[in-house]
């Protein structure tokens, strides 16, 4: 491992991207410092690094939104003390970020092309279709696409959605694709096509810059990672050096294997029964699922196979078409949020930002609200009893803030899963639902959330974990009930765990023989 | 009090202070009791207007539902003998009602606030003039109606509206400020969906605010009621949603919901109110009055914004000065 720059990599390519001794400052914290960066056409760089290294920091000196306060950026050879919006555009680096920028209400053809819309009838300036559909057939069939141009965007798929914008980024020369998070909402199968596509811009002699935190991921794809931790480079690892355990120790400056703790006791009665539950998403087809008290269940499927909408119905967020469900062999009836959240059926939603918690609301109050009358008398709420719960999740749960009364909005993406997840601990769970727990969170939070999963799990609450992410599925679950098109499809012990399984039940193909049990 | 309150209290100093000097009436005890009482008036159903907006929802109805209220509480009491008490109690249900069904329509069949509460304005308008056929519903000649003088006394010279207004004001102050239930209007208008996924019936608080709404704006309809003595159905109280969505606004209300302060929508109709009575104390044509207004309203809220945003900037720069960076390794 060569730390800060290796001029040995041989490589005939020029960089044509080069950045010396970048620095940024924000107000109390040094976002990066004393950056140096080559990128070579056809070279697929990860960068990795906790939540708060300088990721996007870095992205948005390179977009242009921010300029640096010292050093220099050179492109083709031409320095520049900083870029502008532009500027970025003319050297040819395009984003494709985490959260698309697509209209869905357009085809696929006018989202390639908005704000470039080629133009007919001179004055009149209408909008050339024809010529905006022809010019996106062919950049759409560079990436593989199985769509057409006039497909309406609302209807692809999240990685259909993600070639668009990646089409988007070809329609404008891109010699730079900057990937966001690419596949932190994709399920495995969609992954793999994506990183064949980043394969395919590499073979056409296009720089990819991929950001994420599935380490496995970046380690199939980069031929170079370079790790950033607190703003600082502390890291490069060449072609031959890259594992998953050595961006870890970079990462985070030390060695730590997420430990996935096995449950202290065995699992106990039935604590949710759910009997062909219908959801909207599928009417025709029912979940049946047991979820034990004092497990993990995890709960796997490709993205649209109705693993959310379950647990959405589940809480009462959305009706239930037809099924039963029952709490520790009590029918249950489940009209909105209050009926499930009354019995301790909790869950942490997927959108953290958008349904898990209030960004405006301090800390204190966010983690108050499901309960507020606990903490009221004759209806008048007490601020006083809420931070000292606060005090005491923040405690609990290690919530890194300088105080309980600041903006949740404000805390790092870990810290904002813990308090949504906090509410639900300060009041008494019986079953958990997470969904997505630990999506786009550092590996220090996740670990975190895993050992608070756990610990739940072992006060003997039935836990219910629904993920993509196919390490934390084996690693974490103590069962894994896999969902295909609105119905579970399977059913495997732990000693049937293997990513193959989980992913033939996750298709709908037959289980392997021997291989699962249902 | 928050600091945009203060600055909004500053502004109608300075206006008064201006107006003042330039025609000493404006402390007249008479010209005082008299927009005293229009704010008392107007301060119940802006903060009434308050409710529903804290949601990220609008009431437009209002000005015809005063109208519509307001004519069946004079001709209950004038022409069909109700005793008034008995009046004043349908009026006020009338009006929860009317409000239930307006949080009905919004929450449970989904349908926008805005359109609901328009077609609101239009109907209770439209049934207005229709119960009295254009006609003007005003009490029979030389009637005296014992008690009902109570919304137009003057105790120790100030306007019973007045004292209406403080009650309604701290009552709401506690509600909005204090309470669970308060806490749960702003979860709600801030993120609606992340106060369902906290487990809050969201539904019931949307229909709560529009009954609020609605039941303080019925209190409001028999005060205007009494202060005009005779409703005239085509004109009464037109417009009155605006001004109580424009006190919001200047107090501090955010229209997106989950953002405002009953001190704010109190000092917005206080601003309100001093420059409809500086059109007329300086001797400003009364058809600019809509003009002043606009104008008074666009520069506060524009330079509310301009400051915060300035400030913000000032600040992250000062920050920046300060800062030691570290050198890298």
């Amino acid at each position: 491992m060569s730390v800060i720059q290796s001029a040995s990599e041989p490589d005939p390519a020029q960089p044509f991207l080069r950045l010396s001794g970048v620095r940024k400052s924000y107000p109390g914290v040094l976002a990066l410092a004393e950056f140096d960066l080559e990128v070579r056409p056809g070279e697929v760089i990860g960068l990795v690094g906790e939540n708060g290294a300088g990721k996007s920091t870095l992205m948005k000196i390179l977009g242009g939104i921010v300029a640096p306060d010292a050093g220099t950026i050179e492109i083709d050879g031409v320095p520049h003390a900083g870029l502008t919006v532009g500027d970025s555009i003319r050297a040819g680096i395009a984003f494709v970020h985490q959260e698309l920028n697509l209209f869905d209400n357009l085809d696929v053809a006018a989202n390639v092309f908005i704000g470039r819309e080629p133009r007919k009838y001179g004055i009149l300036n209408l909008v050339d279709r024809e010529k905006q559909r022809a010019s996106a057939k062919p950049l759409l069939r560079r990436l593989g696409a199985n769509f057409s141009p006039d497909a309406p965007v609302a209807k692809l798929s999240l990685a259909q959605q993600q070639l668009v914008e990646i089409a988007k980024a070809l329609s404008q020369d891109a010699r730079l694709v900057i990937l966001d998070e690419p596949t932190s909402t994709l399920p495995i199968a969609e992954t793999e096509r994506l990183l064949d596509v980043i394969k395919g811009l590499k073979a056409q002699g296009i720089a990819v810059i991929f950001i994420s935190h599935r380490l496995h991921e970046v380690e199939r794809a980069s031929d170079r990672v370079i790790v950033l931790r607190d703003g600082v480079l502390v890291g490069t690892l060449q072609h031959d050096e890259i594992n998953h355990d050595a961006m870890v120790r970079l990462m985070i400056g030390r060695d730590l294997r997420v430990t996935y703790s096995k449950p202290r006791a065995s699992r106990g009665a039935v604590a949710l029964a759910a009997r062909d539950v219908r959801t909207a998403a599928f009417p025709t087809q029912g979940v049946n699922l047991d979820l034990h008290r004092g497990e993990i269940l995890g709960l796997a499927g490709l993205v649209g196979s109705g693993r959310t909408e379950f647990a959405r119905a589940l809480f009462g967020i959305d009706p239930i078409f037809g099924g039963t469900v029952a709490l520790a062999g009590t029918p249950l009836v489940i009209r909105n949020s209050c009926d499930a959240t009354a019995r301790g059926i909790f869950l942490v939603p997927e959108d953290r930002k958008g349904e898990g918690i209030l960004l405006d609301l301090p800390i204190s109050q966010n983690i108050s609200l499901p309960n507020l009358s606990a903490y009221a008398s004759a209806g008048i709420a007490s601020p006083a009893r809420e931070k000292a719960q606060a005090e005491r999740s923040k405690r609990d749960l290690d919530i890194r803030t300088p105080s309980v009364s600041v903006r949740t909005g404000s805390l790092s993406g870990g810290n904002q899963q813990k308090v949504s997840l906090a509410k639900w601990l300060a009041m008494n769970p019986r079953v958990m639902i997470l969904d997505e727990p630990t999506r786009g969170i550092d590996v220090g939070a996740k670990a975190e959330i895993y050992r608070l999963m756990r610990g739940l799990a072992d006060a003997g609450v039935a836990v219910l974990m629904i993920s993509s992410d196919m390490e934390e599925v084996i690693g974490v679950s103590d069962r894994i009930a896999v969902m295909h098109e609105g119905r579970i499809s399977g059913m495997l012990e732990r000693d049937r765990f293997s990513e193959e399984n989980v992913l033939m039940l996750a298709v709908g193909r037959g289980v392997p023989a021997g291989g699962a049990t249902k | 009090m928050n600091k945009k309150d203060l600055g909004l209290l500053v502004l109608i100093l300075v206006v008064g202070i201006g107006v003042f000097l330039r025609n000493p009436r404006f402390l007249s005890a008479e010209n005082l009791a008299n927009t005293a009482n229009l704010i008392g008036l107007f301060g119940i159903f802006s903060i009434a207007q308050g409710f529903v907006i804290i949601t990220g929802g609008i009431e437009l109805s209002v000005g015809s539902m005063i109208a519509l209220l307001g004519v069946l509480f004079v001709d209950m009491v004038g022409r069909l003998g109700v005793p008034w008490p008995l009046a004043l109690m349908i009026i006020i249900v009338l009006g929860l009602l009317l409000g239930l069904a307006h949080g009905l329509l919004i929450t449970k069949l989904k349908m926008q606030p805005f359109v609901v509460t328009l077609c609101g304005l239009l109907i209770y308008r439209g049934l207005a003039r229709g119960y009295t056929a254009d006609a003007t519903a005003g009490f029979p000649f030389g009637s005296e109606y014992p008690g009902l003088d109570f919304f137009v006394a003057r105790p120790f010279g100030v306007p019973t509206s007045v004292f209406v207004l403080a009650i309604v004001g701290i009552v709401t102050w506690v509600v909005l400020h204090r309470s669970v239930f308060g806490r749960y209007l702003f979860a709600v208008g801030k993120n609606e969906d992340a106060a369902r996924f906290s487990g809050i019936r969201t539904d019931l608080v949307v229909i709560a605010a529009y009954v609020i709404c609605a039941g303080l704006t019925a209190l409001a309809a028999i005060f205007f009621a009494m202060y005009t003595r005779s409703v005239q159905p085509s004109g009464h109280a037109n417009f009155y949603e605006l001004y109580a969505i424009a006190a919001a606004v200047l107090g501090g209300f955010s229209l997106r919901g989950g953002e405002g302060s009953i001190v704010g929508v109190i000092l917005g109709t206080i601003l309100l109110q001093i420059l409809q009575n500086l059109v007329n104390l300086l001797g400003i044509p009364s058809s600019l009055n809509f003009g002043v207004m606009g104008t008074v309203i666009l520069v506060g809220v524009l330079v509310d914004q301009q400051w915060g945003v300035f400030r913000q900037r000032r600040r992250i720069r000062e920050a920046a000065k300060m800062t030691v960076i570290p050198r890298a390794e």
